[in-house]
């Protein structure tokens, strides 16, 4: 299938791009799984969800906040930090140039403030076109200051996780984010806070492994990849081919890592009302 | 010494392993068994000991001496309930107002099946979390390999050390490879890439301490350990708390 270019900002997102057709009628992807041909018009209005197999595509960060988030609710934080090379690893330079060009983000998270059907919350978005969401130094920062800036306003923190893992090229900087959030989502937590974090395709490795896996309620999009091992190290290791299914938001489910796999078409009317059911004060 | 070189060392078959230091410098060591969950994990060695007469509590992941002895520890590598018995034992130690001890030594979390089927990123995840504030001091050493999650499971501490020995790395120097250039065969200058050495780590300032090894390994380690207990142990909770959460605050700002 063939992903939009993304826009480096919410608006806009939907319009036809410069060079697709603009007659609704065309077929304008063709679904990957069940290969029936999509009009741009049926792919907006269904989120990117195929509509026969409810096949949910890729979105980028910022089409998912802004499918969740209510119009010109968005305010962004910390959009300019960008990722160096701290260790002089071979090749990152030209990696991070790369996911800049690719994804038109300066790293692998959007992080802001929003209201879902005016319920004020704290959001944080993976972007998973940019070196496989992975988490670094930046996103960590990003992602901790988040937290603590949604628990000094003691309001809610929804996040959207797309992640291959830690990111190799900073090493055990990149490692230490996985502590370093933990830390930031326990205290956020440990004052009464809510986090909800909605698992999407694919979320592996050091993020799985984090604050992933910390929050209050814990969503999944419908087939995404959930786990810590990717299903190939495992194959490799193994030996052997793992079933069909194994690692998915439905296994995920069966096993209670995750608390309800919600449709794309769903999820922010349903972030709406449990994030209503937690305003503070109405105890 | 090239990275390499501590590669091969920290996985040296002849190495001492947790047990061996937990016994050399604790005294009466009493192991506790279980997660109360789901079962035992071998890899993990868990349970109250003195340090110089203060009762702590000690964890270490354990690879074995010789192949049967790998074989039943699972070679180092734990299971969730390894993870989750760590987290019990550590649950304990805040109760009673034990500091806690963590001995490092396993090139990962294990990968397998059973593993994802019980929620390793989950067990990992937790204590993470739980132990970025716990109220008893808290002290990491890496014994030999730092593979990780898996490492960094037992790696949430007030202060980080590391053998002269040992390397830590946020991925094997082989999986880098095999990433990098499609070539596992290449890890020795993977190695050098990830900045994996004590003396990489203490410049980063992700690790406080690196300990030389040799004949005196086993009393230096105690009496460090037992200094570094005493001064954590003596600063009021809230700043001690505090103080952990800044330690991992700070990194990559
Ligand atoms: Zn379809």
């Amino acid at each position: 299938m063939r992903f939009l270019r993304p826009k480096n900002a919410l608006e806009g997102i939907g319009k036809p791009m410069p060079g697709v057709s603009e007659t609704p009628q065309e077929s304008f992807i063709d679904c990957d799984k069940c290969k029936r041909g999509l009009t741009l018009e049926e792919l907006v209005s269904e989120l990117h969800v195929c509509p026969y197999c409810r096949n949910h595509f890729y979105i980028n960060a910022r089409q998912r906040l802004h499918m969740m988030l209510d119009a010109n609710s968005f305010v962004e934080f910390d959009k300019e930090l960008s990722s160096r090379n701290i260790l002089g690893f071979p090749g990152y330079d030209e990696k991070l140039q790369a996911a800049r060009l690719q994804s038109a983000e300066e790293d692998s998270v959007v992080c802001g403030e929003g209201t879902i059907e005016n319920n004020s919350t704290a959001v944080f978005a993976m972007e998973s076109a940019f070196m496989m969401g992975s988490l670094g130094s930046v996103a960590g920062e990003k992602i901790t200051r988040a937290f603590e800036r949604a628990s000094d306003k003691s309001i809610p923190v929804v996040g959207f996780a797309a992640s291959g893992g830690a990111r190799m090229q900073e090493g055990m900087i990149s490692l230490m984010q996985m502590a370093k959030t933990s830390g930031a989502v326990k205290r956020h937590s440990d004052l009464g806070n809510l986090f909800v974090c909605v698992l999407t395709n694919p979320t592996t490795g050091g993020v799985t492994a984090s604050f992933a896996m910390e929050a209050d309620i814990i969503l999944a999009e419908p087939h995404a990849l959930i786990g810590f091992a990717g299903p190939r190290v495992i194959e490799q290791t193994l030996r052997k081919k793992l079933p069909a299914g194994f690692q998915r938001a439905e296994f995920q489910l069966e096993q209670g890592f995750v608390d309800s796999i919600v449709d794309r078409k769903r999820q922010k009317h349903y972030l709406s009302q449990v994030l209503a059911m937690h305003q503070k004060g109405q105890q | 010494m090239k990275a390499y070189e501590r590669v091969k060392a920290a996985r040296a078959k002849d190495r001492f392993t947790a047990l061996d230091l937990i016994e050399d410098s604790f005294d009466d060591f009493l192991e506790m068994h279980g997660d109360r969950r789901f079962a035992d994990d071998k890899a993990v060695v868990a349970g109250i000991a003195y340090l110089r007469g203060l009762p702590v509590t000690v964890i270490g992941i354990e690879k074995g001496h010789n192949l049967k002895e790998r074989t039943y520890r699972n070679f180092g590598s734990a299971h969730p309930e390894g993870y989750r018995k760590a987290l019990r034992q550590m649950k304990l130690a805040e109760k009673f107002g034990r500091p806690i001890v963590c001995f490092v030594d396993t090139s990962g979390a294990y990968c397998g099946i059973g593993a994802e089927e019980r929620g390793q990123g989950q067990a990992i995840a937790e204590n993470l979390m739980e132990m970025m504030t716990l109220k008893v001091p808290i002290l990491s050493v890496i014994i030999g390999e730092g593979g990780s999650g898996g490492a960094l499971a037992l790696g949430v501490a007030d202060e980080v050390w590391m053998l002269e020995n040992s390397i830590y790395s946020v991925i094997s120097p082989e999986g880098c490879a095999s990433i990098l250039w499609k070539d596992n065969t290449r890890a020795e200058e993977a190695s050098e890439c990830l900045k994996l050495t004590p003396e990489d780590l203490l410049e980063l300032k992700i690790i406080e301490r690196i300990i030389p090894e040799g004949e005196g390994l086993a009393a230096e380690l105690q009496s460090l350990l037992h200094g570094a207990v005493e001064h954590y142990g003596a600063l009021p909770v809230h700043e001690l708390v505090q103080r952990r959460y800044d330690r991992y605050r700070k990194i990559g700002g």
